[in-house]
């Protein structure tokens, strides 16, 4: 069987898998790290997404060997080792931008990404667009959308642009 | 307690375990030598099933079985229960034909299940069952209940003539015949409400297991474990239930879907015990699209007599209701006593009569989706309400008005069975008036119109019912069982509180409200408080959680519970502080000799109870653990104002939804941080129905929507923000006060929605347009009417 | 997802030489169409042959040519400077395509050979009249597209860039969305430039993608919304579904062309 090689969550694993063993596959059922979720199989609902080398990508539409030599980050790495939240996280919590929990993982790795790419700041709306990848049933993404706005300061570490807003 | 208990919009507790993955959903639980089902299900819509020849699928690579119907049938496994039996108008009961775990004889709709294959690996599985080789015989099929009706529509069930599940009826049809006869006016308005698919972003999920002393486990995706250990213990694998053990862990949403007991939730811990290894099933979505029960599907006419100044004289209503292929669990009560009991509203029309025929058909089988019942109803009299102000150049608002139960009319008995307890219609509407700024909205029309765009504005003033339900009125209409709910509140020897609640969270929230209430009565904090659900192996008993009933119902409960334990604690602080019980008081979290500084904490009380060294073990038992069983005295009104307003691009029809608020009355609010909360998911539900989604079929039930390629779910940029306000007429029978707001964001907005978008069409001669108001729907209207021009 | 051999070679010639070796074996790209048609069992390819590591993810920008890599992904296509400088609506229509997280794995190439009828960069590179280099040949765009699903592509034949002429005058992309998928339900791409003026139209047409020609003409005579809105596309040659039907689309097209011919001007 082929093998492949890849750090997640600053961990380096080699892992055997058949050609077809997708990359949420690999995290769920070979590292144990269920956090990541699968809520669909045409790539629409965004409850699978992880980051590879930096970039937020739906780990049920990419191939386990495709991660090869690649850095992934799941939901479960993205918590300091003494517990501290990731300010996207956090502002989850304080905002009540989750209910069942089944796509929050997704939805703050989507939302992470979404941030890490607009310095320049986001308005609702493109908050809004930016998510599109990214299915929730309970929120109405009301209370989400609060939360990525709030996150954002957190993140750049300044206000958010009064432009943007 | 203050900040933290009633009231306080405190974070969740949940939260935690669920922002860093480690949520325990049924997919993430593996069980040791863990072997998985595939489930092949059928392709057609309806076809004979003349064979199955298991022997290549049996003999591949990793297959440990291959099961069929007639194995089942050959053990003695029974078919799926119906819980609400339903009588006709002729008192005769609906028929109710088998519900097989597995087809037998017939496939009834694409996605009944034919045979399991169970293998080593979820892939040995699938790839086994391409070898099945299935013999069918196509039959013809039919998928709309209007279809279904008809004179030599195909029988989905041979045995079922005219494929009438039922012909039911309620109220005083000699009344509603004799208003109408001297009404002034009457307006009839044919409409329908659209089926929809659920769409809990969890996929189902089951793994069965059995040990070798013949116990059984069950971990599944279910709003309501005991239920489902109850109906497959008892009717379908007749395991005792002492030796079946259901489990329900985290479940990512429901909104009605689980709240059913499913054949792979069968198959799975049947299979287990065959095979003496736990068996594993998980769906993909696209199994979902055609196994999940679905909601709604109502083809309705109803028609309103009223006299010359618009007072409502009597309702008439005849509604189809399409159960799918196969009664589901409580498929059955949805059209009746969750919707035709809803018709009177917020309004007091005298008389009132509906009449609902369901239907079998060759499609997935249709269920309590998010209101159930509730939305057609709420749906049809606020489209009714609309089109009546429309046709007789009635004010909209005026009309509402004027017809609302007055708030001094409480309890109101309505024609329709129901006993409303409390409410106040005037002060929600006035509320959402204000706060959408109906009064400005003819400006905002103007200056869309200059901007290309059609601006509508729509009100819906809605009335649910939810908190159920009393057991002996349900069981006098025809539930097959009882519907409290019941709390264990077990003190632990240091203070803090295990409560272990029939009801089950699956977003709602009930760690921290659940908590929020004890903390609140036994004055200690959430963080001293833990929720135990899920799991009938921990909890003596419960319902569930569906019908925004789990405050209502399974939180009187707790109260009841906590009543008793402040009871018991009283008698133990009285013998230690040597006063008599009926001077002991209870407050913040103390036990105090009224009048006096004598007290003793309630943590102090809780040790003595497990360390009775000095107590009065001659009167009391030791230990401080309580369960209660609460049975609601009535059903709760949780009722409000909606008020959506949309635009619509005159070139292409696209309607927007650009600004929508709610003003809801669900009775006394616990955590109005989660409260929002819901109300938000709900009316993105609603929003959804009125503008996208839609289980659309052939005319011979092939499902065309099938998956998020064409089943159109709402996605963050298809909503607006949404202003919730809330309005506290108190519950008058529940301990709490607390109506329910599980439901009403789903129920009170899409009339509001539909109500805007003919609003912003009112120059085309547009009375009414069918969910969903899609962009296509919208531009043939547009294209067929030119624009009516004002009078000159 | 049936089982294959997953291979990722290294260079364009030990790519074409296993695709050479294999009828069944096919090319992977980004993977964003074919992993989830592959996940409903509707193809069972013998191999899969990983794109990735051929050196295919760049831009350039000579005189007269924008030059898209074949393994390029429409996230960086939509940031890159160089397209926004050169040809920012097909930027925008690079950012519009799918979500965020398909745009960070699906290519360019892998959206040309798939030619999905309701694709957008089908429209860009018809619209545009750009030129699809394989690992054997030039091909025209008006030569590449035959119908849905269907290219000029022969087996075993890579795409490696795409080129774009310049400079590009005016052009804009509109695109009406399937409201469940996402993709287009009608996309209008116009453009007027090296190749003249042009409007490709996507998710309408039942082969795939096509140039409107009557909207070309007037167009050329005058570059402005009006001079195309009485313009109808006969409706007998488009697709109808549970999305649109025909006269739907028809109408669509007539729109989304008027808005583009607007947002170039």
């Amino acid at each position: 069987m082929p093998q492949v090689t890849l750090t997640v969550n600053g961990k380096r694993h080699t892992v055997e898998v058949e050609g077809r063993t997708l990359l949420v596959e690999l995290l769920r059922e070979k590292l144990g790290l269920t956090g990541t979720h699968v809520g669909c199989d045409t790539s629409q609902c965004g409850a699978c997404v992880v980051h590879v080398n930096g970039d937020s990508v739906k780990s049920c539409t990419m191939l386990a060997l495709q991660a090869d030599g690649a850095s992934v980050t799941t939901i479960e790495g993205l918590a300091k080792p003494d517990g501290t939240l990731h300010p996207m996280q956090e502002m989850f919590r304080e905002h009540h931008a989750l209910q069942c929990g089944f796509c929050t993982p997704g939805m703050v790795m989507s939302a992470i990404d979404l941030v890490n790419k607009h310095p320049e700041g986001l308005t609702e709306a493109q908050i809004r667009e930016g998510l599109e990848g990214n299915l929730c049933r309970c929120t109405g993404y009301h209370n989400i959308v609060k939360a990525v706005a709030a996150a954002w300061p957190l993140m750049h570490g300044k206000t958010m642009p009064a432009a943007a807003e | 307690m203050g900040f933290e208990g009633i009231g306080a919009a405190v974070k969740r507790k949940e939260d935690a375990r669920f922002l860093a993955g480690r949520g325990n959903y049924v997919d993430d639980i593996n069980r040791p030598g863990q072997v998985y089902a595939y489930i092949k299900r059928s392709d057609r819509p309806h076809a004979r099933l003349k064979g199955i020849d298991t022997r290549k699928a049996a003999a591949a690579p990793g297959v440990l079985a291959v099961y069929t119907g007639a194995d089942l049938a050959a053990d003695g496994v029974g078919g799926l229960p119906c819980g609400w039996q339903i009588h006709n108008k002729d008192g005769s009961p609906m028929a109710e034909p088998p519900h097989p775990v597995l087809a037998v004889g017939k496939v009834r709709h694409v996605g009944d299940p034919v045979a399991v294959v169970i293998a080593e690996t979820k892939q040995q599985a699938k790839d086994a069952a391409e070898l099945l080789e299935i013999d069918y015989e196509d039959l013809p099929g039919v998928a709309a209940s209007t279809d279904a009706i008809k004179p030599g529509a195909p029988l989905v069930h041979d045995d079922v003539p005219g494929n009438i599940c039922y012909d039911w009826h309620i109220g005083d049809k000699a009344a509603v015949d004799a208003a109408f006869a001297r009404a002034k006016h009457v307006v009839k308005l044919e409409l329908t409400n659209n089926r929809l698919v659920p769409n809990a972003m969890e996929p189902r999920a089951a793994i069965g297991e059995c040990d070798v002393t013949g116990n059984y486990t069950l971990y599944t995706t279910s709003q309501n474990p005991h239920v489902i250990r109850l109906l497959m213990g008892a009717f379908v694998l007749h395991i005792p239930e002492h030796q079946l053990r259901v489990i329900a862990p985290d479940v990512g949403g429901g909104f009605g879907s689980k709240i059913y007991h499913y054949a792979e939730e069968a198959i799975v811990t049947w299979a287990a015990g065959k095979l003496r290894r736990p068996v594993k099933w998980t769906a993909e979505r696209s199994e979902s699209f055609i196994s999940d029960a679905q909601g709604r599907d109502h083809v309705t006419t109803a028609e309103m007599a009223l006299d010359e100044q618009g007072n409502f004289l009597a309702l008439r209503v005849s509604t189809l209701a399409n159960m799918g292929a196969y009664l589901s669990t409580f498929a059955t009560s949805i059209p009746t006593y969750l919707y035709a009991t809803l018709l009177a509203g917020v309004y007091k029309t005298p008389a009132i009569y509906a009449e609902v025929k369901a239907v079998f058909t060759n499609t997935v089988p249709v269920d309590a989706y998010r209101g159930a019942g509730r939305p057609e109803a709420a749906y049809l009299l606020e489209r009714l309400v609309d089109v009546i102000a429309h046709d007789l150049g009635f004010d909209r608002i005026e009309l509402r008005r004027k017809n609302f139960i007055p708030p001094d009319a409480f309890p109101y008995q309505t024609p329709v069975a129901l006993q409303y307890d409390s409410g106040n219609y005037q002060v929600t509407l006035e509320k959402a008036l204000q706060a959408a700024d109906f009064a400005g909205f003819e400006e905002r029309r103007r200056q869309a119109r200059a901007r290309g765009k059609l601006r509508g504005i729509g009100v819906s003033t809605y009335l649910e019912a939810c908190g159920i339900a009393p057991s002996a009125v349900a069981g006098a209409l025809g539930a097959r069982a009882g519907l409290y709910e019941v709390a264990n509140v077990r003190v632990n020897p240091t203070g803090d509180v295990t409560v272990f609640t029939g009801a089950h969270s699956h977003g709602q929230g009930h760690e921290t409200t659940f908590a929020q209430v004890v903390a609140e009565r036994l004055g200690i904090s959430i963080a001293q408080v833990d929720v135990v659900h899920g799991d009938t192996g921990r909890i003596p008993f419960g319902m569930g959680t569906y019908g925004s009933r789990s405050l209502a119902v399974g939180g009187s409960a707790i109260v009841k519970a906590l009543d008793k334990i402040i009871a018991k604690g009283k008698r133990i602080a009285a013998h230690l502080l040597e006063a008599s019980v009926d001077d002991i008081e209870f407050k913040d979290g103390k036990f105090t000799v009224a009048g006096t500084d004598k007290s003793k904490t309630f943590a102090e009380i809780a040790l003595t109870a497990y360390v009775p060294h000095n107590y009065p073990i001659e009167e009391l038992e030791p230990g401080l653990e309580e369960t209660a069983f609460y049975d609601p005295k009535n059903f709760t009104f949780p009722g409000g104002c909606h008020v959506c307003e949309v635009e619509i691009d005159i070139e292409t029809g696209t309607p927007k939804v650009v600004n929508f608020v709610a003003v809801d009355d669900i009775g006394r609010v616990i955590n109005p941080m989660i409260v929002e909360g819901q109300v938000h998911g709900g009316v993105a539900q609603g929003i959804g129905q009125a503008l996208l989604e839609h289980a659309v079929y052939d005319s011979q039930g092939q499902l065309l929507s099938g998956s998020y390629m064409d089943y159109v779910m709402p996605r963050a940029d298809n909503l607006p923000s949404i202003h919730v306000g809330t309005e506290s007429t108190l519950c008058t029978h529940n301990p709490l006060g607390v109506k329910g707001v599980g439901e009403v964001g789903a129920i009170g907005s899409p009339p509001a929605v539909i109500n805007a978008i003919v609003d912003a069409l009112r120059d085309y001669g547009v009375r009414h347009i069918d969910m969903p108001a899609t962009a296509e729907k919208i531009w043939s209207i547009i294209q067929a009417h030119q624009p009516r021009m004002a009078a000159e | 997802m049936y089982d294959f051999a997953y291979h990722k070679p290294a260079s364009i010639a030990d790519a074409v030489a296993l695709l050479a070796g294999d009828p069944e074996a096919r090319p992977l790209a980004g993977g964003q169409t074919l992993i989830p048609v592959l996940k409903q069992r509707l193809n069972k390819p013998s191999k899969l042959i990983d794109l990735s590591g051929l050196g295919l993810n760049r831009i350039s920008v000579s005189g007269n040519a924008l030059s898209i890599g074949a393994m390029t992904p429409h996230a960086t296509v939509a940031n890159s400077a160089d397209v926004q400088r050169a040809i920012p609506a097909l930027a925008k229509l690079a950012g519009g395509i799918g979500d965020n997280q398909v745009r960070n794995r699906g290519t360019i190439g892998g959206s040309l050979a798939n030619n999905d009828p309701a694709a957008c960069y089908p429209a860009a590179v018809l619209g545009l009249g750009a030129t699809v280099v394989t690992n054997k040949r030039r091909i025209a765009a008006d030569d590449f597209f035959q119908g849905m699903f269907t290219t000029a592509l022969e087996p075993g034949e890579i795409i490696t860039e795409v080129v774009f002429p310049l400079p590009v005058e005016k052009a804009a992309y509109m695109k009406f969305a399937q409201p469940a998928s996402r993709f287009a339900l009608v996309g209008v791409f116009v453009a007027k430039g090296p190749a003249g003026v042009r409007v490709a139209v996507t998710g309408a047409g039942q082969n795939g993608v096509f140039r409107q020609r009557e909207m070309e003409a007037a167009l050329t005579a005058r570059f402005a919304p009006d001079a195309i809105a009485n313009i109808k596309t006969p409706p007998d040659q488009l697709n109808s579904d549970i999305h649109g039907s025909a006269e739907y689309r028809s109408h669509l097209i007539t729109v989304m062309a008027k808005r583009a011919v607007a947002a170039a001007a």
